[in-house]
């Protein structure tokens, strides 16, 4: 029987309904995502199954929706809060930062800060500069936050529902464009271990790591390199922070040749901590200079072809993978 | 309604034994045993003792920078807390938060803060928590006036107010943030009147009159607990030190600051007890010296503890 295919919003309503059925304390906050479920539509049906004391719709409170989720938490609760965009993740840094990432650390590692925040993120719809940001090099920073940014319909939904039981703060990161992609995704109950990469395709030539909307398009492209005799293994690590070094250094060792592909800027991304740690960790095994694939450093335009320019594609994908070779 | 006596003594120990602890913390501060930045709580013992009096065990306060005085008056450990101030191991954050990062979940302390206004949407989501969980537990939150003009103050208290739950908000306005007076960053004269921007009830009392704040806290413990919901208090106090240890303050003027020292709520509240009779001298004399005592121990156990060890540094970040 074929596996049922669901789209990528479904799965995070299917995960965040199967956790809320789990365990009584996760509910959910946020702006707009109880009545008419999501400004991205990945919370409906959520408000008619648990009702209004468990979903609520909150006032246009950035700072202060992260703020009660920290109050919620530390007393008990686990909350699951949207910050519609991850461009607005500007607003709820310091909650984020200073306050959800910290509690542990200062009272003695006694309360269990389950949070999920979770938010829509990266571009490529032709939302413009302050709607197409993706800032996992900022969360990723922070010690004591957990970062995750899935790719397909399956990983979000093994990956949101680990986030939900995981008592550390998670920001999971949910990249806009996937909304509406359809994948396999298992009716029954399934989690995906934070921290844990997925080789999504093998090969021995070189090595591409990436996350997020990019990995579609990295996979495309390493079906076009295969085309021409060049076989690439690609590595999509789907959690940010804990990052899956052990899964990146083994397949560099294998090939010898990496490159990091994501939709970030890339100055300051996390492409270049990859890059950092994999020559630390794995110098004498490299054959050539790691090459960086990742957004233009320029805002990202309104104008849809001018966004394509921007953002990472096959063409820019292939080109770092022969510069490697 | 007239305060049982023992509750009218146990306020005055409360009272007393913040001040002596506080005392306590600016001369190890100047000794050099306290590392980083304290803001001591020394005029303002008469909100914390006189709110909190109506809070049980299991009840939340949010604090803030100012928080030594929260802590006890909740129920806190001198001794670790003062543990914590030396950066000791025995501190409640095992020496690794400092002054402003003081939490105690067993007695519902959910934690001092080292940025202005951070508490008050933490602590709408600790009253939404109670509600969830069915509890009647209230929430206390903390914070100065200089908070108030933060945005986290509007976003926090309005989801409060909305959803109608079991927050009390307490401005201790002292009548400065760092250097700032409030005639500078105000264009109001009582913060209590944003209240009714947010459709809740807005008190204005007198933080310098312990009886006073406790009648106050008292009718808003009331509220919360029955599904009333939030309250904001505003109590007019003022600090006696400089914004920190090591602050000269010199940016206020002397006369302001004689007239509240004529002001001072333990003073204040030692005559009306004695008035009262309620208290005699040496009773007063013996809570004084009982609190002398204990804070001699807490500096001694903080002296005596050791410091965190180099690997300790790296416990606690993730679960
Ligand atoms: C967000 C933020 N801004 C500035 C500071 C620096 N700061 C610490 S306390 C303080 C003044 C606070 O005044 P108030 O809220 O009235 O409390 P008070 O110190 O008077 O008790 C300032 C500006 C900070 N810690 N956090």
């Amino acid at each position: 029987m074929a596996q049922r295919q669901i789209s990528y919003r479904e799965a995070v309503a299917e995960a965040i309904i199967e956790e809320m059925t789990r365990d009584d304390r996760v509910f959910l906050m946020g702006e707009d995502i109880a009545v008419v479920g999501g400004a991205f539509g990945a919370t409906k049906g959520i408000l008619a199954a648990f009702g209004e004391e468990r979903v609520m719709d909150t006032p246009i409170s950035e700072t202060a929706i992260v703020g009660y989720a920290v109050g919620a938490a530390m007393t008990g609760l686990r909350p699951v809060v949207e910050i519609m965009r991850c461009d607005w993740m500007t607003i709820c840094m310091d909650e984020i930062v200073n306050q959800a990432a910290k509690m542990r650390y200062f009272t003695a590692g006694r309360p269990e800060m389950a949070m999920v925040i979770r938010t829509a993120t990266e571009g490529g719809i032709g939302l413009g500069a302050q709607h197409s940001q993706s800032f996992e090099a900022w969360f990723a920073h922070i010690p004591g936050l957990k970062v995750v940014m899935p790719s397909t319909p399956y990983d979000v939904k093994g990956l949101l529902k680990s986030a939900i039981r995981d008592p550390n703060p998670v920001i999971f990161m949910e990249p806009i464009i996937l909304y509406g992609t359809s994948g396999p995704v298992p009716k029954e109950d399934y989690t995906i271990p934070l921290g844990q990469a997925d080789v999504k395709r093998e090969g021995k030539d070189a090595t591409i790591v990436c996350w997020g909307a990019v990995t579609s398009r990295v996979m495309n492209a390493a079906k076009m390199l295969a085309d021409e005799g060049i076989d690439t293994e690609v590595i999509d690590i789907r959690t940010i922070r804990p990052l899956d070094i052990e899964a990146i250094l083994a397949s560099v060792r294998k090939t010898g040749r990496l490159v990091v592909a994501h939709e970030a800027n890339k100055t300051g991304g996390f492409g270049a901590e990859i890059v950092a740690q994999v020559q630390e960790k794995a110098f004498d095994h490299l054959d050539a200079p790691i090459q960086r694939v990742a957004a233009n450093d320029v805002l990202i335009p309104i104008n849809r072809n001018l966004e394509l320019m921007v953002l990472p594609r096959e063409e820019q994908v292939i080109a770092g993978v022969k510069a490697v070779l | 309604m007239a305060i049982e006596k023992e509750k009218l003594l146990s306020m005055f120990r409360t009272m007393v034994r913040i001040r002596r602890f506080e005392e306590r913390v600016s001369s190890e501060f100047k000794a050099g045993n306290i590392p980083g930045s304290v803001h001591v709580y020394i005029g303002e013992e008469a909100i914390a003792s006189g709110a909190l009096a109506h809070l049980r065990t299991e009840d939340y306060i949010v604090s803030n920078h100012r928080g030594h005085g929260h802590l006890l008056a909740k129920g806190g450990d001198p001794k670790r807390a003062m543990a914590e101030l030396f950066a000791k191991k025995t501190g409640y954050c095992l020496g690794k938060g400092g002054s402003m990062h003081i939490a105690d979940l067993d007695i519902g302390m959910l934690g001092a803060a080292g940025i202005v206004g951070s508490g008050i949407p933490v602590a709408t989501g600790a009253g939404l928590s109670a509600v969830m969980r069915g509890t009647d537990q209230v929430t206390a939150c903390f914070f100065g006036d200089g908070a108030s003009n933060i945005g986290r103050f509007h976003e926090g208290i309005n989801l409060a107010a909305v959803w109608c739950l079991p927050v009390i908000f307490i401005c201790e306005n002292n009548l400065w943030a760092v250097s700032v007076p409030t005639s500078c960053s105000l264009a109001i004269h009582d913060i209590a009147d944003r209240a009714a921007g947010y459709g809740i009830p807005g008190v204005v009392v007198d933080g310098q009159d312990v009886m006073a704040v406790h009648e106050v806290m008292g009718e808003a413990v009331a509220r919360a607990r029955n599904g009333g919901g939030p309250t904001l208090i505003e109590a007019k106090t003022y600090r006696y030190h400089g914004h920190f240890e090591g602050d000269a303050g010199t940016y206020r003027p002397q006369e302001e600051i004689d007239a509240w020292l004529k002001r001072d709520p333990i003073k204040l509240f030692q005559e009306k007890l004695l008035e009262m009779k309620v208290l005699t001298e040496e009773k007063a004399k013996e809570i004084d010296e009982a609190a002398l005592a204990e804070m001699d121990e807490a500096v001694k156990f903080a002296l005596e503890s050791p410091f965190p060890r180099p690997e300790e540094t790296l416990d606690n970040v993730y679960a």
